[in-house]
């Protein structure tokens, strides 16, 4: 029997791994879209879990809204990627040093 | 006004104005306001020293204005006018006027000229003011002036190392005397609660023979007070151990040598013990501590004066010397001495001074006497009013006429001998022994100065002065005692002009005279009560003892006399190189006697040394060390450092902006549980 905790912990490993794709990664910033990615996934098992244990739709329709948001931010970011990419002739993480104050 | 307030306060406006004004009104305004300022004073000094010759004057006390009114403590500005006062001006004055006449030939090529004379009238003016001192307070007053005016003047050309050295070592050297003066001045206060002058006096014998304590002991009153007022007067006076502060004051210019540093300023030590003398008369201790620093002084003074070969260190430890008799004078009672010597002194040593200025002024600056010799012919006149200096410095006299030493260095020795003390039997000794040396070392000056060869070929100064290179500063040329080699060089030294030769014309006069005039009111038993009317504690019965003792105690003085004489003859006259041939045989002699008995040296050990080595402790250790480490360079230190991590933190990557901001969510989401769940 799968119960909730199964799918929280999924959602737990899924979280950990985007995270740690954020902080581990240095050498694609793609990898690191990915890995919001993977993050906004786990937010959306979270939801749907809840909702379904919980019996309330609610969760389902913003795990929906959720999805949208996370294709225009793959879009947005997907572009900037593109115009850093024709700037700097590269997209590795280690040469994105430039936010300093 | 009384014409007291002129005297004194006439200098101190003229030295305002030559001081602050020099620049506008030119150097010439100056000078004659300087000196015509100090002539008045002396002009109008001399008939208040006849009327108390004549008998006709009484103490008078010219009050000025309040000056200090706190709980008990009073003190006012007023000016004492006594017989021992009216000594004080005549000296004060009368020396001040002509050296500062004397110093528009001597200065003449100067080019601060007004800062001089202000200086000159600005000493004068702390001087008279410590000698019509009402109250202890404005004693300290004109003896803290006055050592502010020989700081000023011993290092008036600042731009000579030496002579800025010399300058703070006599301020450091009179500090100490300061200090002791002042904790004399508190603990009368604190004893008598007063510092008027009268008063204490007053008071003085009532308080012989109680105790205080001090320093964890119980002592005597009087013995303690006159004993921390007597340090006060070593420092200035020059006595040992403080006495090293003298012979360096001679990096100043001649004409302040004579006035400070051998007339009027050292010889206030000796005015304030004989202005306290009722004070001083309450303790034997105290009275026995300055005969013996007297004493020694005398003779220590003496001997390293007959090693020394810059003509003004020579006068400068004879004034030394002098000043050592007088003190002993002081100590056996005999006041009225002590301040006949300090009278006479006072124009022969002004004199003797100001005769080298003009043989140094004769010599292009050349110092050093083994480079003189032979100048009889061509300075006559100085070397006339020398000779009138060097009698009366030597004390050249028979009975019923003298010249000025002559007078008053047998009435000391007399009062030391009849006084019956152990204490001052030994002075009557050193001082003989020191009358012998006495009359070495002045006549050795005579002798390698105006006497022999010429030796002036050798000397920097005068090549410096025939090849017309300007006359820079260097140091000692010979190190060795022999003589330089004979020969003029072509160099032909002229006399001085005539506003440098009236001034020590006019001081022979008084060396020549001084004592023959003035004995009578000075130390004679029938005449000198009158004149003195309380004003110090003259001893009738002293001086009763002293004109009654043995005929070879007034003999003594005349003895060691003409034997210094002969002795200084048969060196530097009759066999030239004998005094190199006994520097030969007694080297060790020599070098304890020509290095000034290692004074200098032992200070340097016991006070100089441990003193830069504290303070470089707590400049290092303590400031550096302690302070800086820990304040302000540890501050900095801390900041700088805690940048540099802080920056580390701004990498520019976003990794590790999500990080921080990763742990900032957590540690906020935490926070915010663990408050939830409170």
């Amino acid at each position: 029997m799968i119960t909730l905790a199964h799918y929280l912990t999924v959602a737990a490993i899924l979280f950990t791994i985007g995270v740690l794709g954020i902080f581990l990664n240095r050498r694609n910033v793609i990898l690191m879209l990915m890995a919001i990615e993977l993050i906004l996934l786990a937010v959306n098992i979270n939801l749907v879990a809840f909702s379904a244990y919980l019996g309330d739709l609610t969760g389902q329709v913003l795990a929906m809204f959720v999805l949208t948001v996370a294709a225009a931010e793959a879009a947005i970011g997907l572009a900037i990627l593109v115009i850093f990419f024709r700037r700097q002739g590269s997209i590795a993480v280690d040469d994105v040093n430039r936010m300093h104050g | 006004m009384h014409p007291l307030v002129f005297i004194v306060f006439l200098p101190i406006i003229a030295a305002i104005v030559a001081g602050l004004g020099g620049r506008w009104i030119g150097k010439t305004a100056a000078k004659v306001i300087t000196t015509g300022s100090l002539f008045v004073g002396a002009l109008l000094s001399w008939p208040i020293f006849f009327q108390y010759i004549a008998g006709d004057a009484q103490p008078v006390v010219v009050p000025v204005m309040e000056w200090i009114r706190s709980g008990t403590l009073t003190v006012d500005w007023a000016l004492r006018l006594d017989a021992l006062t009216a000594v004080m001006l005549v000296v004060v004055t009368t020396v001040s006027s002509l050296v500062h006449l004397y110093s528009w030939g001597y200065m003449e090529e100067d080019p601060s000229q007004p800062r001089f004379f202000a200086y000159l009238s600005l000493f004068s003016f702390a001087m008279l003011m410590l000698v019509t001192a009402d109250s202890l307070v404005q004693m300290f007053f004109g003896w803290e002036g006055v050592g502010l005016a020989s700081y000023l003047l011993i290092g008036f050309w600042y731009h000579k190392p030496s002579a800025n050295a010399a300058a703070l070592k006599a301020f450091v050297v009179n500090r100490i005397g300061d200090f002791g003066f002042s904790l004399g001045i508190f603990g009368t206060f604190l004893v008598f609660g007063t510092v008027s002058i009268p008063a204490i006096l007053h008071a003085a014998p009532g308080m012989a023979g109680s105790t205080i304590g001090f320093a964890g002991m119980h002592v005597d009153t009087m013995t303690l007070l006159c004993l921390l007022l007597f340090v006060g007067a070593m420092g200035k006076s020059a006595q040992l151990p403080l006495h090293t502060w003298l012979p360096d004051a001679m990096e100043g210019p001649t004409p302040v040598s004579a006035l400070i540093h051998a007339a009027t300023m050292v010889t206030a030590g000796v005015f304030m013990v004989c202005r306290l003398s009722p004070m001083f008369d309450t303790s034997p201790t105290a009275m026995h501590v300055v005969t013996w620093v007297g004493a020694a002084t005398c003779f220590f003074a003496a001997t390293v004066g007959t090693a020394q070969n810059d003509i003004k260190r020579v006068i400068a430890y004879s004034t030394c010397s002098q000043l050592g008799y007088m003190f002993f004078a002081a100590g056996v009672g005999a006041y009225g001495a002590a301040m006949f010597h300090l009278f006479t002194h006072a124009f022969f040593k002004a004199l003797l001074f100001l005769g080298a200025g003009s043989v140094i002024h004769a010599m292009h600056h050349e110092q050093d006497m083994r480079y003189y010799g032979a100048l009889r012919k061509e300075i006559p006149i100085t070397f006339w009013v020398m000779i009138a200096g060097t009698l009366a410095i030597t004390g050249v006299g028979i009975e019923g006429f003298g010249f000025a030493g002559f007078w008053s260095k047998d009435a000391i020795l007399e009062s030391a001998w009849a006084s019956g003390s152990v204490s001052g039997t030994i002075a009557f000794w050193t001082g003989s022994l020191a009358a012998l040396l006495t009359s070495f070392y002045s006549w050795r000056l005579i002798f390698l100065t105006f006497f022999g060869e010429p030796r002036w070929v050798e000397s920097e100064h005068i090549q410096h002065a025939l090849h017309g290179i300007p006359d820079e500063e260097h140091g000692d040329s010979a190190h060795d005692h022999h003589l330089p080699k004979t020969g003029t060089g072509g160099y032909h030294p002229h006399e001085s002009p005539l506003s440098m030769l009236v001034p020590i014309g006019l001081l022979a006069v008084g060396a020549v005279l001084a004592g023959q005039l003035y004995h009578g009111i000075f130390v004679d038993a029938e005449r000198a009560p009158d004149f003195w009317r309380g004003a110090v504690a003259f001893s009738t019965h002293l001086a009763h003892a002293a004109h009654e003792s043995d005929f070879w105690v007034k003999l003594t003085p005349t003895i060691v006399m003409l034997i210094g004489l002969y002795v200084a003859w048969r060196n530097y006259i009759q066999r030239p190189e004998a005094s190199t041939r006994f520097v030969e045989t007694f080297p060790a002699v020599y070098r304890f006697v020509s290095n000034k008995w290692y004074f200098d040296e032992i200070f340097d050990v016991l006070f100089v040394k441990p003193s830069l080595w504290l303070g470089r402790l707590l400049w290092h250790g303590g400031d550096e060390g302690t302070i800086d480490r820990f304040g302000p360079h540890g501050a900095a230190y801390a900041v700088a450092r805690g940048n540099k991590v802080t920056a580390r933190l701004q990498s520019g990557y976003l990794y590790s902006y999500a990080l921080v901001m990763l742990l900032g969510l957590i540690g906020a989401a935490s926070w915010a549980l663990w408050w939830a769940a409170k």
